[in-house]
């Protein structure tokens, strides 16, 4: 069956949950995600969950949206018909993620056009991540090799979300995105193997994007509240500082291979953890540039609006011909 | 002399792509699209763009019945209880071969 059951309608089964049942509801609800299985599009879910799950997949969503742009840009000043290629197919793919995401969002009663209304009215977030621009041709590297490195960490875990079209969405984005850090990777390998001029510029590149990389896994546990919640939800498999260090320990071996260095002085192995310890990343910055004053956020928002409105008379021509076309048939029906 | 169609949002189609001969089309997500060819372009773009099918089902949502999880209970009851349906319901002594 279709994720959707009902979805023209969007309205789920769960309306308010006050009647009587409610109990046995929720405790069917409970069991489920106790015993490791998946709730679906039209089975009983408490409204917090619904809320939290809207909240999280539609920033998700967005986030792949607003990801194309700092790459995009260097779609045509990429230095060969390969490399251009290349880029081309990761935004397309990141186009898609979108796709998934929208769709698993509104197998939970929302519509897909009223959240991107939120988006660029930046009533909902995305990713402080993209709120950095992409400077150099190097940068195209680290986003692949750190910045979708640290996506996919948070993501993979994702694929065993309780939420089946969200847990679905997730397995199809991870088997993609593993070809986004790859490419990166190889990218940079090319570069470090160049001139002086281009290691400089990898290195000044991890530079600035190592910090904001750490940052993705969102605030440290002790200031993340929703996390117990989510956690008890199944929603969320491990929190935000167990992410970060499994980012840090698997990142070290590979800018060694690179021979960069990442810009934290604190940053050694810690032999009795059997981790490395790592500085702490500037959390007032995070602060910022999440509410809304990064460096490009004001600029990723307003291109978001542009696109959507520049694409309008598409989307009215489209409609006007499939009305055309239904009037005809229509008409043909009745003779 | 014609009234502007007021804008209104493209129907929700489901998507099901057959992954290769010999599999049954499966169900993958959703998209939304203006008619019934464009939803079957876009389902191309966005759920086939490494060779995962060979063939794409488009259908709108709205046109889909659903059974109802709340009466989920009696509406698969009746094969809970046929038990004889399943080949273990019947003893066979164990020397007779391939049965």
């Amino acid at each position: 069956m279709a994720d959707t059951g009902t979805p023209a309608t969007g309205t789920p089964d769960t309306a308010p949950h006050t009647g009587p049942g409610t109990g046995a509801l929720e405790a069917g609800f409970d069991a489920t995600v106790a015993a490791d299985r998946r709730i679906e599009p039209r089975d009983w879910m408490p409204e917090g969950y619904r809320r939290t799950l809207i909240r999280q997949i539609a920033q998700h969503a967005h986030s792949e949206i607003i990801g194309m742009q700092p790459e995009g840009n260097w779609i045509l000043r990429a230095p060969s018909l390969r490399r251009k290629a290349i880029l081309l197919a990761k935004v397309q793919d990141e186009a898609g993620h979108g796709m998934y995401l929208y769709a698993a969002a509104e197998t939970l009663g929302v519509d897909r056009e009223d959240l991107t209304e939120r988006l660029i009215d930046s009533r909902q977030k995305y990713s402080s991540i993209f709120n950095y621009p992409a400077l150099s041709y190097a940068d195209i590297g680290v986003i692949g090799w750190l910045v979708d490195g640290a996506a996919i960490c948070n993501q993979v875990p994702l694929c065993r979300c309780s939420y089946g079209p969200y847990a679905r969405a997730m397995i199809r984005i991870c088997k993609e995105e593993s070809f986004h850090q790859r490419q990166g990777y190889e990218l940079l390998l090319a570069m470090v193997k160049g001139t002086d001029a281009q290691r400089t510029m990898v290195q000044e590149s991890v530079d600035r994007w190592w910090w904001p990389s750490l940052m993705m896994f969102g605030p440290p546990d002790g200031d993340s509240p929703n996390t117990r919640q989510s956690m008890a939800w199944g929603i969320k498999r491990h929190t935000n500082d167990e992410l970060r260090q499994r980012f840090v320990d698997m990142s070290v071996p590979q800018a060694a291979a690179l021979g960069v260095t990442l810009p934290d002085a604190d940053l050694r192995w810690n032999a009795e953890r059997g981790a490395h310890d790592y500085g702490e990343p500037d959390w007032a910055e995070f602060k910022a540039v999440v509410s809304g004053s990064g460096p490009a956020n004001a600029q990723r928002v307003a291109h978001r609006r542009r696109a959507h409105e520049n694409g309008a008379w598409v989307r009215e021509a489209a409609q006007a011909w499939a009305d055309k076309q239904a009037a005809r048939a229509a008409r043909k029906d009745a003779a | 002399m014609n009234e502007p169609t007021p804008r209104r949002t493209w129907p929700l189609y489901e998507v099901f792509v057959r992954g290769k001969r010999g599999l049954n089309h499966v169900h993958v997500g959703s998209l939304h699209a203006a008619d019934d060819e464009m939803a079957l372009h876009n389902a191309r773009d966005v759920y086939t763009r490494r060779n995962e099918g060979v063939s794409i089902w488009v259908v709108r949502a709205d046109l889909i019945t659903a059974s109802s999880p709340d009466e989920k209970d009696p509406f698969f009851a009746p094969s809970a209880d046929k038990v004889y349906r399943h080949p273990t319901f019947y003893a066979i002594p164990d020397e007779v071969p391939h049965l």
